[in-house]
């Protein structure tokens, strides 16, 4: 099977199936939910996953961005990639594993769909070899919506250059959310010193698994604290009430600028579609 | 769970919030350009029915996934949307503000549909007719029947909102937590 083919069942398998990780998240989640009304959502939201696995079918039909990580070799011309993503989106599209998401601003006229793809080229593999891998996320735009970025400090939060003051501008942004962006969230933060990084680094982190441990204890704990926290708010499933208002907030660090201190929030609903090749 | 049959005549105003109820009859979907589009013409159809916060995927004709989108960014057109046609029930997703609640007062309600759940959903609903496809598969007007249709009245006719009392609770944890 060609690259272009492998694509494009990446794209079936990422709209159509949930990753395990998140599957168990909310088979766990479900039973601890004291809500009647949310415990019924969960226990839908679970009956739709199956469905739409067993249907191939869409699991939601806001197919978000589909936004491409690619590492590769210099062996693995970038262009040739890029073409093959572009060629198989249309496919996917066409065959309904996407829904038609891009709007040409100017134009004001709905034109498919557009990939974003971020490149890595590793450079540990010597030329020679053929290496490629690739992580999809189809990010829906309900939860794009409510995502976020903060500077720090900030007064009307209380919140200064540390951590207490970045799980305080989480709180805010979920506090904020309420249920617009389809909750149970997956929540990925980033601090650094400009927004483009902050941006980029956050939704990377709706990449980890959602059991991982942060490898940095500092930033494991807040991780913890705050998820807990945040499942207090008592917004719970659609925002309908509830204790299952997240499943997991996911932190990295970057460096910063002395005058600067961004805090990236990307939010993913509890449908967090992302599959590898 | 309650069934309802979408009618004409139908007494929503007796729905109160909280309960899950399985819907059935003639839906709209409409948008952001929709809306734009309803409240700039006059359509006859859209009297007395119920609009459906949507933008599905359908291919051939069918269904293929077809769940709520939010209806926060359609706030600022639904009141007059709601007097213009005498909207009778609105379906989306995260609930609407204080303007849209006070419009619904005596006259319609707004239900919750589960987010996400496009694939459960689509096995609902089949595709009566589309109007406005030229504004793209998701931002059309799609005319839908639905067939026990699961959601939950989370804005009634009296002035109650799920969403208001959620809000409330949230801001006194989250006031204890900022602090």
């Amino acid at each position: 099977m060609n690259l272009q083919q492998r694509i494009v069942e990446l794209y079936q398998k990422t709209a159509t199936e949930l990753p395990k990780d998140i599957i168990d998240a909310l088979v766990n989640a479900q039973p601890e939910e004291n809500n009647y009304i949310g415990c019924l959502h969960l226990e839908k939201i679970l009956e739709n996953i199956i469905l739409a696995k067993k249907e191939s079918k869409p699991i939601c039909q806001d197919t978000g961005t589909p936004i491409f990580y690619v590492k590769y070799s210099r062996k693995y011309p970038q262009d040739e990639v890029g073409k093959a993503i572009r060629a198989a989106t249309k496919i996917a599209t066409k065959r309904s594993f996407l829904r038609p998401n891009a709007v040409n601003i100017l134009k004001d006229k709905n034109i498919g769909n557009e990939p974003v793809i971020h490149f890595v080229e590793k450079y540990r593999f010597v030329e020679k070899y053929q290496y490629l891998q690739m992580d999809l996320i189809l990010k829906g735009g309900g939860s794009e919506n409510v995502s976020a970025i903060y500077q720090l400090p900030n007064q009307e939060l209380n919140a200064e250059r540390n951590l207490d003051g970045v799980k305080k501008c989480i709180l805010d942004a979920v506090f904020k959310a309420q249920g617009k962006g389809c909750p149970p969230y997956i929540i990925g933060v980033a601090m650094g010193g400009n927004i483009e990084q902050v941006a980029h680094l956050s939704k990377k982190q709706l990449l980890r698994r959602i059991n991982d441990k942060n490898s940095i204890p500092k930033l494991a704990r807040v991780e913890s604290q705050t998820l807990r926290d945040i499942n207090q708010l008592g917004i719970g499933p659609l925002g309908l009430g509830g204790d299952t208002t997240a499943l997991a907030v996911k932190i990295d660090s970057g460096w910063r600028h002395p005058a600067s201190f961004f805090v990236g929030i990307s939010f993913s609903c509890w449908c967090l579609r992302r599959q590898s090749l | 769970m309650k069934e309802l049959e979408i009618q004409q005549d139908i007494d929503i105003t007796s729905l109160k919030i909280g309960k899950v109820i399985l819907l059935s009859g003639v839906v709209f979907t409409a948008r952001d350009k929709a809306h734009q589009f309803l409240l700039k013409e006059d359509v006859c159809k859209m009297e007395n029915r119920v609009i459906y916060h949507c933008g599905p995927i359908i291919r051939r004709n069918k269904v293929i996934s077809a769940g709520p989108t939010t209806s926060a960014r359609l706030n600022m057109y639904t009141p007059q949307l709601i007097e213009k046609y005498n909207i009778q029930g609105i379906i989306g997703k995260g609930g609407m503000d204080e303007n849209v609640l006070q419009a619904l007062r005596g006259k319609a309600v707004y239900f919750s549909a589960i987010g996400g759940a496009g694939a459960l959903y689509s096995e609902t609903m089949k595709v009566n007719n589309v109007y406005k496809l030229e504004f793209g598969m998701p931002e059309a007007i799609w005319e839908f029947e639905i067939k026990a249709f699961p959601v939950v009245v989370a804005m009634d006719s009296k002035g109650n909102s799920l969403y208001k009392n959620v809000f409330k609770k949230s801001k006194r944890v989250y006031n204890k937590l900022i602090k």
